[in-house]
């Protein structure tokens, strides 16, 4: 489904992702771990064809991905909202961006959001903002979601229902309000947070000073830890 | 089809902000006042004075004020990254120039409608009475084409110029100087139309600001994409 071949990205001097390769299927949910300047989030823009790389190409289905950005959702650190105007004036611009028909009040109500839907997002808690900026990114049903620290800010409560809602993905539980049941779809979620990536993947993958310091199946969080502590040294 | 509707969806969030916050229509307005109340200190209150330098000065305000608004353009767009949000739809990316040069165009004709006026009443000319009908709407063609032009060239150098860190100093320093054919055939042919001068048209003036906003709605459309990512 999503293919990154030689991606390669630099900022000037400085290299943020070397040749780096990678293949995603249907179905996967890939949590890429590194630390801070890692080029996790490099990556995951490279990904969403937000910037374009240096070196290398990124492909959705073996085609270009600056192609099939209908397909691609991206939650990144900011949440793209604008703050003068409502969750639901947020969630229906976004809906008109996309060309898509849904019910802004059930994704709202499904963010837990609907009490506040006529609230300007500069009223929302930073816990409000994030539910309702993965509520943003997963509008239009993209088939590949990409996630950027996903789980800053969200409480307890709010983080294992975006768990949940993560390990069942291409299934009937993502169903309501957020897209229909699909085998079709992938996830890579870029997070510090070893244990919270570990419970939604089905691979892992480390990077390393922009480079892919490991690429296989998931780990145990003890052995992940060694495994983190090892590759990336510095 | 999709394009469109990004194009309006566009016009209308900024529209719905503009109601909200009256960031940009306020501040342009007040600005373009203070230019047209110190230039009319400033200068003998004589007819033909005023008749010479009024279109000058009518431009000078509209152009000094509509930069404060350009410069708004993307940079309400960088607050919570939301450009980012815009670069992320499905469908060429140019869709974001003519949305943003759309709601442009209507905050900058709206304060330009506001100022007229005003302009009158500072300047005792009443330009709806005392031009002939033509004359008048071949100046109202003027404010139309003279503002989209200017809109059409600010709005992609706003884009540039939203990447740095000294957007405020850079959108002038860049839009100014481009700007002048603008500048300069839209305070001609309003000169022209002011002074009913029998021996020279507006015409060919009129034609400059055309092709000048038709080359850089033609240039930004080729270019937006590559201005957005770099």
């Amino acid at each position: 489904m999503f293919e990154a071949r030689g991606l390669t990205k630099r900022f000037g001097r400085l290299t943020a992702l070397r040749p780096l390769d990678l293949r995603v299927s249907s179905g996967e949910v890939l949590a890429v771990f590194g630390r801070n300047g890692a080029g996790k989030t490099t990556f995951l823009h490279l990904a969403a064809s937000l910037t374009r790389p240096t070196a290398g190409e990124v492909l959705y289905e073996g085609r270009p991905a600056a192609e099939h950005r209908r397909h691609v959702g991206l939650l990144s650190h900011a949440s793209f909202l604008y703050s003068d105007l409502t969750a639901r004036e947020n969630l229906e611009f976004y809906a008109r961006l996309y060309g898509v028909e849904v019910s802004v009040d059930d994704v709202l109500a499904e963010a837990n959001l609907a009490a506040r839907a006529n609230a300007p997002v500069r009223t929302l808690s930073r816990g409000m903002h994030q539910r309702l900026a993965v509520a943003r990114a997963l509008l239009h049903r993209p088939k590949l979601l990409l996630l950027d620290e996903p789980y800053t800010g969200l409480d307890a409560v709010s983080a294992e229902k975006l768990s949940m809602r993560l390990r069942t993905f291409g299934g009937p539980a993502f169903a309501g309000g957020f897209g229909e049941a699909s085998p079709e779809r992938a996830v890579i979620l870029t997070t510090h947070d070893l244990e919270r990536g570990l419970e939604v993947a089905t691979r892992v993958a480390i990077l390393d000073s922009g480079r892919l310091a490991y690429d296989g199946g998931p780990l145990d969080p003890r052995e992940l830890r060694e495994r983190f502590a090892a590759l990336t040294s510095n | 089809m999709q394009s469109l509707q990004v194009v309006l969806a566009i016009v209308r969030k900024d529209l719905r902000r503009e109601l909200r916050t009256k960031e940009v229509v306020l501040s342009t307005f007040v600005f373009a006042v203070l230019v047209l109340v110190i230039f009319n200190f400033t200068l003998p209150a004589s007819r033909d004075t005023v008749l010479e330098l009024a279109p000058g000065i009518l431009w000078v305000a509209f152009t000094f004020s509509g930069v404060l608004g350009l410069d708004r353009t993307f940079a309400s767009e960088k607050e919570n990254r939301s450009l980012d949000g815009l670069m992320l739809a499905p469908v060429d990316r140019s869709a974001i120039y003519f949305g943003k040069l759309a709601s442009n165009l209507v905050l900058m004709l709206l304060s330009d409608a506001l100022l007229l006026p005003l302009f009158g009443i500072l300047y005792n000319f009443n330009m709806a009475t005392e031009l002939p009908f033509p004359a008048f709407m071949t100046f109202l063609l003027v404010v139309l084409l003279g503002t989209l032009a200017y809109a059409a060239v600010g709005t992609i150098l706003a884009a540039i110029a939203a990447n740095t860190t000294m957007r405020e100093v850079l959108l002038p320093l860049l839009l100014f100087p481009i700007a002048v054919p603008v500048v300069i055939g839209a305070a001609e042919s309003t000169r022209i139309l002011f002074q009913q001068d029998p021996l020279a048209s507006p015409w060919p003036w009129i034609r400059v600001l055309a092709v000048f906003a038709l080359v850089f709605i033609v240039l930004a459309w080729l270019t937006f994409e590559y201005v957005l990512e770099e």
